[in-house]
């Protein structure tokens, strides 16, 4: 039987998928169940003075409105608000009280027997506030950010700004070329297709079973229990499918409280939808103004690197990421230095978002090297080459595997590079202007702690079951894949549960750290299920496999197989049978294997080309080539959808997405997705990704995750392409034509 | 400052319904008569009512697709369709697309093609598709792109969705 790890395997829940069978969160029902509506705060900061439900209750077939005046009891301490990826601070309390922290912010759900009674009532719930001035414009904070502090505990230092190395100012005030430019990426949203929402269901017990969007059933169960005061066995979290997240799902969601309250008050099941225009009060990406200076000798060396960062978080919380640390990393530099500062606003806290701090940072990185190679003339490939390193730069730490080299030759032979005319504006196709532009891009490969359970039947069929999610990422196939491959079973016999907070514990969806961890999981405790089967199978009166070693016996096609005789084998179901074993089970915890002595990261070469109409300022990118060294690709059809969707998500940064906020009222103005612009089919044409073959030894499968590299690096190829069409270089994202057709800047 | 919401106050709550109206439609072969507050769409009628949530409710604005259905064989929003506007309609959503437990060729194709990823955009990417082939105008992958512009895929399975389109339609 040829092994699945590796090959093209369809998804296994394309069917449910494809046919509508597959249940999202607000797609559970329950008997007697209610519906709610949200009502949120119109200011940006203040308290409520007085709130009116009076209308809202007339309304025919409303339950209740609650409010923070009469909401059933909630913790009263930060910790209990703390979720396991919240940073540090102050976290939000849901209809905690009249205090107004961000324009949006729930202040009254109104539950009724329907939804359009419900959403008819909210609309009638008036508040009073008192309010105070808020700030919500990252610029006029720029100056008075609070600086990010020197890293205390190891979670610290996965964050905060890396040391300082060597004497950057000298050897700048030395380099024969340098480049001082200040780049800009606006807040972004996620915007999942599929609504935040929460399904809570109150069992005939009374226990509260909750379908919820998000990427952590763990997270969720653990959270709404403090938060709620309730037992862990009170509270089920359920998301077995999830319409997408991006890294909005990673901490719990205000609308989870928010149904679990309702239940809870009225002692029925309830949902709550968020609207779209709502869930641009769930977390963001963080606008970002950075400045980079980078410093190099006349030959296409590095000499130094000072990469300053200013983001946006709330006032409750302080979110950051490594943003500055990717440019210190990347390319062989003696000398480094980085500073991050907060800005912090009226606003709800930031989170991650795909690729958070390496789509930010990587690219204004990746833009600076491309202006810098233009000061040189240089190409821009050659002088990345010129510039590469084999070790970890912050801690000269040799890679576990990095294969960027690769992606540099393998994209530029499939992207036709070298045929490149190198001065810009030079490239025509009829009246529009063609540009070719590269990036780099780099992210981490993490692993986690992960606990797996199998259950083998001796009928052949395996259960895998973990609490992880499935965020689209093809979660659920790769582990089907694996758990076949290691116990020699056909894909169609082995299932897998998972998004089910009753399940074996898993961290969070994120980082792109599942694939590895769960797959290294499964082979795990697939491995201790092998030697329970031989240890039967030793038990067997003249077994052919007596005397065989442990670890010279591998599972095959339903047989335990000596691997240096094949002649020697005995059916699973035999050795099962034989000691009247229905089924063997096995649950077991797996550790990422401590190896700090290496740096462990993804790498990927992106090649864009876009067309510009110079009339209009119209954009196009025509083509893409992402060549990807992460490890070995367990799946390359869904690896491949994720890169796809990284490129596209690229696009959509380089030339779509911004929130716009309207500083009087601190309240976001394009909250929809007619205003707030995501690539659509018609802007993304051809693109092709390719898998850098790339052995690693960090983890038994070697495998690195493939959900965040994708989009790094995409912006800069896009700008930088911009750039070698028009002459024009906008540093401030997303290029609209305005600013295209404007001075260049 | 004090400050208050400041947009008119909506008309008085005389109960918040406006009666209810009758109609019946035939969904995926199914005639279901039904007695509607006349402020359903028909795709909360299909979701909440009729527990068909295979149709899906991505931005309730007609600006996302998610919710795309056949009405009389062509392909429309079910969330900016209020349901008592079809009465006596046709409808077909992807619960009604496979015959005989055999996919229709666009779902086969698909799963072929991985032209998903979480699968929320899936039913209204193919309800649409099924809709734009009806249509018979677009003929190249461009056409198609320009064609299915209204169907939004965040996960970005854009190109994997124009090849198994093309598949379906039997384009090279
Ligand atoms: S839900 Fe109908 S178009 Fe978005
Ligand atoms: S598959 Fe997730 S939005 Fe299209």
């Amino acid at each position: 039987m040829a092994p699945y790890i590796g090959t093209a395997t369809s998804r296994v829940d394309g069917l449910a998928k494809v046919t509508g069978t597959a249940k999202y969160a607000a797609e559970y029902n329950a008997p007697g169940l209610a519906h709610a509506s949200m009502v949120g705060a119109t200011i940006a900061k203040g308290r409520i003075t007085r709130i009116d439900t009076t209308a809202a209750l007339r309304v025919d077939g409303v339950i209740t409105v609650l409010t923070h005046e009469n909401r059933p009891p909630l913790a009263d301490n930060d910790q209990a608000y703390n979720d396991d990826v919240a940073p540090e601070g102050t976290p939000f309390r849901p209809l905690y009280d009249g205090r107004i922290i961000f324009n949006g912010q729930p202040i009254a759900l109104v539950v009724a027997n329907t939804l359009e009674a419900a959403r008819f009532a909210a609309s009638l719930v008036r508040a009073d506030y008192l309010t105070e001035p808020h700030v919500t414009d990252i610029h006029t904070k720029r100056d008075r950010g609070l600086a990010v502090k020197d890293p205390i505990t190891p979670l610290d230092a996965l964050f905060a700004p890396p040391k300082q190395r060597g004497a950057p100012g000298p050897a700048l005030d030395g380099a024969d070329v340098r480049h001082d430019g200040e780049y800009y990426v606006p807040i972004e949203h996620h915007n999942p297709m599929e609504p935040f929402a929460s399904t809570a269901v109150v069992e005939s017990d009374g226990r509260l079973t909750i379908y919820d969007k998000t990427q952590g059933v763990q997270n969720v169960q653990r959270y709404l229990c403090s938060v709620l005061g309730l037992k862990q066995d009170d509270v089920r979290v359920i998301s077995t499918f999830v319409g997408g997240a991006f890294g909005v799902g990673l901490r719990p969601q205000f609308q989870a409280v928010l149904a679990a309250l309702a239940a809870r008050a009225l002692g029925r099941s309830v949902r709550v939808v968020l609207t779209r225009q709502q869930m641009y009060v769930l977390g963001y990406r963080p606008a970002m103004i950075q400045r980079i200076v980078v410093g190099a000798n006349a030959n296409g060396t590095l000499n130094a690197i000072t990469h300053d960062a200013v983001t946006v978080t709330s006032q409750h919380e302080n979110y950051y990421r490594q943003e500055t640390g990717w440019s210190g990393l990347l390319y062989s530099c003696a000398n480094a230095k980085y500073a991050h500062r907060l800005a912090k606003l009226d606003l709800p806290t930031a989170c991650d978002m795909r690729g958070p701090s390496a789509a930010t940072g990587v690219y204004a990185l990746e833009c600076a090297m491309d202006e810098l190679a233009a000061a040189l003339k240089i190409d821009p490939v050659e002088l990345r080459l010129r510039c590469y390193s084999d070790r970890d730069q912050h801690d000269n730490r040799p890679y576990s595997s990095k294969a960027l080299r690769e992606c540099y030759h393998q994209g530029a032979e499939a992207f036709g590079w070298h045929t490149r005319n190198p001065e810009p504006r030079a490239m025509r196709d009829g009246s529009e202007l063609v540009g070719w532009g590269m990036a780099s891009g780099v992210w981490d490969a993490f692993q986690a702690a992960i606990t797996v359970r199998i259950r083998l039947s001796a009928n052949g069929h395996a259960e895998v079951a973990c609490a992880t999610s499935d965020i689209g990422t093809g979660t659920a196939t790769v582990m089907t894949q694996v758990a076949a491959d290691m116990l020699g079973l056909p894909l169609d016999s082995v299932s897998v549960l998972l998004g089910d907070s009753t399940l074996p514990a898993s961290p969070v969806e994120g980082g792109s750290w599942i694939a590895a961890s769960v797959s290294n999981g499964i082979a795990a405790t697939a491995d201790a299920i092998r030697k329970e089967l031989l240890r039967l199978a030793a038990l067997m009166p003249d077994s052919s496999l007596s005397g065989t070693e442990a670890d010279d016996v591998g599972l095959v096609d339903g047989m335990l197989v000596s691997r240096r005789d094949n002649a020697r084998a005995v059916s699973i179901a035999d050795a099962m049978r034989h000691s009247a074993v229905d089924q063997i089970e096995r649950e077991i915890t797996t550790n990422p294997i401590e190896d700090a002595a290496r740096a462990h990261n993804t790498h990927s070469a992106v090649f864009a080309e876009v067309k510009v109409d110079e009339q209009l300022g119209v954009i196009r990118v025509t083509r893409v080539v992402s060549a990807i060294a992460a490890g070995r690709i367990v799946n390359t059809k869904t690896a491949t959808s994720q890169i796809l969707g990284g490129v596209v998500w690229g696009i959509g940064m380089a030339l779509h997405e911004e929130t716009a906020i309207d500083h009087r009222f601190g309240r976001v103005m394009n909250a929809n997705f007619a205003e707030y612009h995501v690539p659509v089919h018609a802007d993304v044409h051809n693109i092709k990704v390719i898998f850098v073959d790339e052995a690693d030894d960090s983890n038994p499968l070697g495998i690195k995750g493939v959900g965040e590299i994708g989009i790094v690096g995409v912006a800069a190829a896009i700008a930088n392409a911009v750039h070698h069409a028009t002459g024009k270089r906008v540093r401030d994202l997303p290029i609209t034509l305005d600013k295209l057709l404007g001075k260049p800047s | 400052m004090i400050s208050s919401d400041d947009s008119d106050p909506p008309a008085p709550a005389s109960g918040g319904s406006a009666g209810s109206v009758s109609l019946a439609v035939m969904v995926n072969g199914t005639r279901y008569p039904l007695t509607l507050d006349p402020r359903c769409t028909l795709l909360d009628v299909l979701r909440e009512q009729l527990d068909l949530t295979g149709t899906k409710k991505g931005c309730d604005h007609g600006q996302c697709g998610a919710c795309t259905i056949l009405v009389d064989g062509r392909r429309v929003l079910a969330c900016l369709t209020l349901a008592v506007m079809k009465d006596g309609a046709n409808i077909t959503t992807i619960e009604g697309l496979a015959k005989d437990g055999v996919l229709h060729p666009l779902q086969q194709a698909f799963i072929e093609h991985d032209a998903f990823q979480c699968g929320y955009c899936t039913p209204g990417q193919i309800c649409s598709a099924v809709g734009l082939i009806a249509e018979g105008r677009a003929q190249t992958a461009d056409e198609i792109r320009e064609s299915m512009s209204g169907n939004i895929c965040r996960c970005g399975a854009y190109p994997n969705i124009v090849a198994a389109i093309q598949q379906a339609m039997g384009l090279p």
